[in-house]
């Protein structure tokens, strides 16, 4: 694992950022749009949707429980609420309130957990969110979103509150590179190729879209030529991106700051059986807790680098038949 | 046309004993569900749909109807029969209780049928929805009213306290919390399984109007509903003391009928008791 990029990438906002300016702007088109918080607001960015519009705007307190049944009242009555959290307490203290109060009923309320993966970095374990992608695509009418920098964000904001029915997004701490050009297009049920290629597929979301391009590169310098797939959206998925991706190169290796169980790269590995078995890898965290230290530090520790998922991809091309 | 509703407390009365008969038979015919609870909570739902709320069975999406939400689901008999009753849908249809391709499923579930605002059952939500809607309401400076029916059982849930706290310190003095204290839970006497104390100071130190009342009293119980419109600085909590399986000699005060169906012998002895 020593080969070095040539790539340097050009730091953008943290996704949590764009999030809290992309309600922002929500706020002015959409009077019924409401956002909650419960008392993280300073860092998931939804306080400044709070300072602009205040009477639209419910700090709950310690209560994620309360303040998810909340929302599904407020959905009821016609409302949009966004709700805020770190994505670990989100998704985990508050799931079968998602779960009876939302998703059953199929209300229209927006989940948006931020401080996603390990990359958040000295908080250690308990804020970690490594989970929240498997818990949330198993909640039945749930579309599952997580950008991979400012412009996928800035976007699917606004996507999100236009689709009627039930979201989770994930958002992350760290200032993200930027990989999406602007004016790209994102939707729900949508994915990107950031980079083409044909001897293996690297999917990925969140910070793993930059790492993987660099791995592309590094596998350039080897002869591999390696796509790059933005899966955005985990649910529902681009299954005709993955079952063509798997048919032209033939290899794919999933890369998510996520337990490996479970998470997006077990939902590739459905459609790519039911489509085009190939040879796949997987890179994520494996059935274990990270730890504090700084978000450079635990992606080497734990396997999420590119060097990693480029060592994964040449495998899945060794292993083609 | 708006339901029908009289203050009227023989009326009233005579409505929840035909309510009580029709939550045994259908309990006996799905070989399933909750008698106690339900019967414990009969005359509390039976004043709601027939005396207290502004609802329309003809137009159960009216943005400006009032809300109630069963938080104990399991009693939701009880409501099926009363909404059934007001005119929501045909009486025959309570007979499809619990049955495939019912709408009227063991539990309460939003979207199933017009009327039912909240999927419950799941014990400890339906406290934190009702401050959901109220604070909709508040919001967009609507007069309509919401009310929720918890259990005493129901009240071991943390969350319950959460939205205790919560809708005392957002002044929702358009909500209204009935706890149904009949003492017993699934396993046992509340007492026993985890003691609830003095709910009414419980309530009262979280910043409610709380109230306490006889809630087999139905003039007590529409006393209770005046009371509470008055206070509109905070949300108003009634305890309602109650008897579970009320109504029925064999099933009163008597755990085994927490969530276990009469038998036909059963139902006939009890419809000869609610005659």
């Amino acid at each position: 694992m020593t080969t070095q990029s040539t790539l340097t990438p050009t730091l953008g906002k943290a996704t949590r950022d764009a999030y809290g300016e992309a309600l922002v702007a929500l706020g002015a088109s959409r009077p019924n749009v409401v956002v909650l918080d419960a008392d993280l607001a300073c860092s998931t960015k939804s306080q400044k949707f709070g300072d602009k519009y205040p009477e639209r705007f419910f700090n709950l307190g310690i209560q994620e429980a309360n303040m998810v049944s909340v929302a599904a009242g407020l959905a009821s009555c016609g409302k949009i609420p966004f709700v805020s959290s770190f994505a670990s307490f989100l998704i985990c203290k508050s799931y079968d309130q998602a779960r009876m109060g939302i998703s059953n009923p199929r209300l229209n309320v927006k989940l948006v957990g931020s401080h996603g993966g390990i990359s958040l970095g000295e908080d250690g374990a308990s804020q970690m969110s490594i989970e929240d992608v498997a818990l949330a695509v198993s909640l039945p009418h749930f579309a599952v979103l997580v950008p991979s920098d400012e412009v996928s964000c800035s976007a699917l904001v606004p996507a999100m509150a236009d689709h009627n029915g039930p979201v989770f997004m994930r958002t992350g701490r760290p200032k993200a590179p930027i990989v999406h050009d602007k004016g790209t297009s994102f939707r729900i049920g949508g994915s990107v190729t950031v980079r083409d290629g044909s001897d293996v597929t690297l999917c990925a979301y969140g910070l793993m879209v930059w790492e993987s391009l660099v791995a592309a590169e590094m596998l350039a310098a080897k002869g591999i030529s390696a796509r790059v797939i933005d899966l955005y959206s985990l649910k529902p998925l681009d299954e005709a991106a993955i079952a063509r991706a798997a048919r032209e190169t033939g290899a794919m290796v999933c890369a998510e700051e996520h337990q490996v169980k479970g998470g997006m790269g077990s939902l590739v590995a459905q459609v790519v059986a039911e489509n085009h078995p190939v040879p796949m890898r997987f890179v994520g965290v494996e059935d274990t807790y990270a730890e504090s230290g700084q978000p450079e530090e635990l992606h080497e520790k734990y396997g999420l680098t590119a060097a990693h998922i480029a060592a994964q991809a040449e495998k899945a091309v060794a292993a083609k038949s | 046309m708006p339901a029908s509703t009289t203050t009227d407390v023989a009326t009233l009365e005579q409505r929840a004993k035909e309510i009580r008969r029709d939550v045994v038979r259908m309990i006996g015919a799905a070989k399933s569900g909750h008698p106690g609870g339900s019967l414990s909570a009969t005359d509390l739902i039976t004043a709601l749909y027939f005396a207290e709320m502004n609802h329309d069975p003809a137009k159960p999406e009216d943005p400006n109807r009032d809300r109630f939400i069963l938080s104990k689901g399991h009693g939701v008999p009880a409501q099926y029969a009363a909404m059934a009753h007001a005119g929501y849908f045909d009486r025959s249809k309570l007979n499809t209780l619990r049955q495939m391709g019912s709408p009227l499923q063991g539990h309460p579930e939003r979207g199933r049928m017009p009327g039912l605002e909240a999927s419950t059952g799941s014990l400890g939500q339906g406290v934190s929805i009702a401050q959901g809607m109220a604070m909709a309401a508040k919001m967009d400076g609507q007069s309509w009213r919401v009310y929720t029916l918890i259990g005493d059982g129901e009240a071991n849930e943390g969350q319950i306290w959460e939205a205790a706290m919560s809708a005392a310190h957002f002044k929702l003095g358009n909500l209204v919390c009935i706890m149904d204290c009949n003492g017993i839970q699934l396993d046992g006497f509340v007492k026993d399984i985890l003691d609830m104390g003095d709910v009414a100071e419980k309530w009262r130190s979280f910043g409610w109007n709380t109230i306490e009342i006889d809630g087999h009293n139905m003039q007590e119980i529409l006393d209770a509903f005046e009371a509470a419109r008055k206070v509109t600085d905070k949300p108003t909590a009634i305890v309602a003391h109650t008897v579970k399986g009320k109504g029925v000699s064999f099933m009163e005060n008597n755990p085994g009928f927490h969530g276990v169906a009469p038998t036909p012998d059963e139902v006939e002895q009890a419809l000869k008791e609610l005659a």
